[in-house]
Parts: structure tokens; C-alpha cells; sequence
């Protein structure tokens, strides 16, 4: 510590100019010291990971059907679940973050409960949706019949419950993209000739298209993590509804500790690259 | 011709109490008025971007209250210029005009007429991300000419350029003032701008709106 009486004893300084000079050592200490507990944690998690396995635990999981079969479900289902995410996140974002309208508090307040659901909540009240009767009629049986599109315990359903949770965080993100966004370009816009519609399209999704890739990127993370709605909503069927959340689940149920690290270390690997997409694109959020 | 009828304009607890002018077809209005009054929420009123709770709005003696903004064919320059930010120079003089599904010829055209008249030739291919004021301000302007509007609302257009700049612009809203004709509104707090621009002048306060004479805005006395 820099002690200010040094420059008391300063002859050139006056009853008027007498600066104390302190330090910011206690600030980054403390601070730092904080964080660098979760970078800790975070680091000896996937240290412990890579250590528990080995090369050959590895590529011999890698190897089995269903674990291949799970990783191709689950890179497909991740996809379309974040590309249907930013459909529908982008236009509702925009809404809420643009308009006021009567019960939009309440829209806002629906759009986290998938956040704020418990995920066996979400999974048995999906399931519960497609096989309850609404006035005679069953969601499930007028997508198997009449369309010929069975969704329960099917890939639709994996997809529908990854959705269920990635759209949501889809929705926040887009919104705090519009709400960072100065809305007068737009209201300019309608004066050179747009319809809100035009608006929308020429000028304000250009300029939301970073937003976009983060909200497809962080929806396609949350649906990669997604589990127990799909336990309860798709099941866990080898090689026809597991994707690789359910390997773990399933490996470590059969007491086969090395395949599931295996698999969780997969995982691992398709967040981090992820990551590095988003890095790539430069958004705000790793920056 | 710009005209309001007994307009009251809401907006939470500011109320913008029963505007009552006409501005002639051609002329330059000034409208000046301490911070607060509502000069900008009047030009949003007049090009349909706020909400009007009472009383008329007539463009060429036509009632225009309830259209909305694309419909109105106004020319506006907002304070903050509002650029769009993943558009080039040229981009923002050919915008309305693609809108319009004009033809390229027309297009190329009249984007060559406007950036020899605004200056901003060199600048065409730009990004507008670095522009300085006077060069945003400049695009801001040819973006509100470019379609011919009738109607030119210009908010605050000067005062975020030095004094050099907003000389070269004073002289440049008066040539576009011969050469277009175009019936202006413009909202400024500079005596200056009245003076060497206006043909009327108007003064907005918590009693309304009045007109003052030219020769007393001169005296300064627009300006409180």
C-alpha cells in the first residue's frame, strides 16, 4: 500500500495541494478473485471430463450405432429446433419490443414460463397436451390420422420440446436486439414510403442480423442441454428418439460410467464449437 | 400547403394543446419555441409518426389526420438524422425511389442530380458508419428530397454542425428552396436561421402557437 504521508513530507507541497494517492490493488484483488472461482470450477469441470476418459473409451463410443445415431438426432434436432426458434422469436421479439399494446405484460410474462417450468413439468405438459380431448378432438390423434405425422415418442417430439425452451430464449434475445436498436430509422422509413411491414424487412432485420445468429446459436445450446422434457414427451428409445442428453442418461443407467463421460465429453466438444461460431460472427456476446 | 386544425397531440403526462396555422404552398415556415413545447412532437403529428387526439391535419387542403405515414408523401429530417445503418450513401438516395419502383434510369438520375446539388458526390459508396455531422446531415436531406416531396419537415436540422458547416447549409436549404419550391417547416432555436431563411416565422409556447413578424423575429425578439 502507497502511503500518502510520503508526499506530506514533499517540501514543495502546500496546505492547499496535498493528494493522497491510492490504489486499485484491493479492487482487481477482490474482484478478480471472485471470478476467477467460476473460471476455476469451469476449467477443472472439463479437465476432470477429459481426464476420466481416454482415447479409446472415446472413439469405441463413438463407434456404437446408437451413440451415432443419437449424435446425428441431435445435430439435426438442435438445427431444426433453432432455426424454428428464430423464426418465431424474431417477429414476437419485435412486437414486444416495438409496440405496447393491452396485454402485452402478460405476453411477456408467458413467453419465460418454459424458462422458469421445471423441465419434467414441460415434458408431462406436453404430453398431456396432445393426449387430452379438447372437445372430442385430440391434438395427437389429428396429427397421426388425419396427416399421417405421429408426434409422441417420435423425432417431432424431440424437436417440439427442444423448441418449447430454445424458442423462449430466442424471443429474449431478439428483443433485447430491437430494444438496442433505435426504432427512428424505422419511423423514417415509413415516411420515405414503407409500410410497417417494408420497415421491418428492409431496415430493421439488416440491422438485427447479429442478434439473429446469437439467438440461433443460443438456442441451438439450450437444445443441445435439453432433457427431461424429451424423457417424458419423446421417451427414450434407442436409436429412434435418443439424442445424446438421453445417452448419458441411458449409459449411466446401465452403469456404463466411461461410455457416458465419453458422450458428455462429445457434448462438450459441439458446445464449444458453438462458442467458436459466435465468436466467429463477432457478436456481442463474446466479445 | 400545410394546415392544422385545432390539433391536440397526447403523449403520456404532455399534452399539445389545440395547434391552430397554415403555411401557403411554397413558403418557408420557422417555427421556433422554448425546449419542451412540443416542436417535435407537431412535426411528427404533421408526417403520421404520432397519434393525433383531436382536431385536423391538411397537406394541400386534403385531410390526412388519420393516414398513415407512407401514405402522406412528406419529406422529414428528424433531429437525430436517423440514418440507416446498413446502408450506404446511395442506398439512401435511391430508397424511397426503389419504393416507388421507379425505373434505374429515373433512379440513377435523380441520385446524381441530388448528390451535385447536396455535395455528397464523393461519398456515394460510402457506409454512412464515419460520416461527420454535415455529411449526415446532408444524406439526411437528399433521403427527404429524393421522392419530390410537396412538404419538407426539417427538425432541428443545424445544431449539431459547427459554424462553418451550418453557413454551407444555410445556403443550401435556401437553393433548395428556389429550386424545388417545396413548402418547409422548420424548427430551429437560431435567430440566424430565421433570418437569413424564413418567410414566416411562428413561436410556440404553453399557450400555443402564434405567428411573429419576420422584422421583429430580426430583432430577436423570436427568440426570446
Amino acid at each position: 500500500m502507497h502511503h500518502p504521508s510520503s508526499d506530506a513530507a514533499n517540501p514543495d507541497a502546500n496546505n492547499y495541494w496535498s493528494p493522497r494517492r491510492r490504489s486499485d490493488a484491493l479492487f482487481f484483488l477482490v474482484m478478480g478473485g471472485l471470478s476467477a472461482c467460476f473460471i476455476l470450477l469451469i476449467v477443472l469441470l472439463l479437465a476432470a471430463d477429459i481426464m476420466f476418459t481416454t482415447p479409446r473409451d472415446f472413439y469405441e463410443a463413438l463407434a456404437k450405432p446408437e451413440i451415432r445415431a443419437a449424435l446425428r438426432l441431435t445435430i439435426l434436432s438442435c438445427t431444426v429446433a433453432a432455426i424454428l426458434s428464430v423464426w418465431v422469436g424474431t417477429p414476437l421479439g419485435y412486437l414486444l419490443s416495438r409496440y405496447s399494446f393491452p396485454g402485452r405484460w402478460l405476453v411477456d410474462t408467458l413467453v419465460d414460463i418454459p424458462i422458469v417450468l421445471p423441465p419434467l413439468v414441460l415434458g408431462l405438459s406436453l404430453l398431456i397436451l396432445f393426449h387430452q380431448p379438447f372437445f372430442g378432438l385430440q391434438v395427437e390423434s389429428i396429427f397421426r390420422d388425419s396427416i399421417g405425422f405421429p408426434i409422441t415418442y417420435r423425432w417431432p417430439a424431440v424437436v417440439l420440446a427442444q423448441f418449447s425452451v430454445a424458442c423462449a430464449f430466442s424471443v429474449r434475445t431478439m428483443r433485447v436486439t430491437f430494444d438496442q436498436m433505435n426504432p427512428r430509422a424505422e419511423e423514417v422509413a415509413r415516411t420515405l414510403g414503407c409500410t410497417r411491414g417494408q420497415a421491418f424487412w428492409q431496415i430493421a432485420l439488416p440491422q438485427a442480423r447479429r442478434g439473429i445468429v446469437t439467438a440461433f446459436t443460443i438456442a441451438w445450446a439450450r437444445a443441445l442441454g435439453e432433457f427431461g422434457p424429451i424423457l417424458v414427451f419423446a421417451g427414450a428409445t434407442r436409436l429412434r428418439t435418443e439424442v445424446l442428453s438421453t445417452s448419458v442418461y441411458l449409459e449411466l443407467s446401465t452403469g456404463n460410467l466411461d461410455a457416458a463421460v465419453a458422450v458428455s465429453l462429445l457434448m462438450v466438444i459441439l458446445a464449444v464449437v458453438v462458442l467458436l461460431v459466435l465468436r466467429v460472427f463477432g457478436t456481442g456476446l463474446t466479445a | 400547403m400545410i394546415e392544422l386544425r385545432n390539433v391536440t397531440v397526447k403523449s403520456g403526462s404532455f399534452v399539445l394543446p389545440r395547434i391552430n396555422f397554415q403555411i401557403q404552398s411554397g413558403e418557408y415556415a420557422v417555427l421556433m419555441g422554448t425546449t419542451g413545447r412540443g416542436k417535435t412532437t407537431m412535426l411528427e403529428s404533421i408526417c403520421g409518426l404520432r397519434h393525433v387526439a383531436n382536431g385536423q391535419i391538411l397537406i394541400h387542403g386534403r385531410d390526412v389526420t388519420r393516414w398513415s405515414p407512407p401514405d402522406r408523401e412528406i419529406g422529414y429530417v428528424p433531429q437525430d438524422f436517423a440514418l440507416f445503418p446498413t446502408l450506404s450513401v446511395q442506398a439512401h438516395l435511391e430508397f424511397a425511389l426503389r419504393l416507388r419502383k421507379q425505373s434505374g434510369n429515373l433512379i440513377a438520375e435523380r441520385t446524381q442530380e441530388l448528390s451535385e446539388v447536396l455535395g455528397i458526390g464523393h461519398l456515394l459508396k460510402r457506409s454512412i458508419v464515419g460520416l461527420s455531422g454535415g455529411e449526415s446531415q446532408r444524406v439526411a436531406l437528399g433521403r427527404a428530397l429524393s421522392f419530390r416531396p410537396t412538404v419538407l419537415l426539417l427538425d432541428e436540422p443545424l445544431s449539431a454542425l459547427d459554424e462553418t458547416t451550418r453557413y454551407e447549409m444555410h445556403a443550401l436549404l435556401k437553393r433548395v428552396k428556389q429550386t424545388t419550391g417545396v413548402t418547409t417547416l422548420h424548427v430551429t432555436h437560431s435567430v440566424s436561421e430565421s433570418d437569413s431563411l424564413a418567410d414566416r416565422c411562428f413561436w410556440l409556447d404553453a399557450e400555443g402557437i402564434q405567428e411573429r413578424p419576420i422584422s421583429k423575429a430580426k430583432a430577436g425578439l423570436c427568440d426570446k
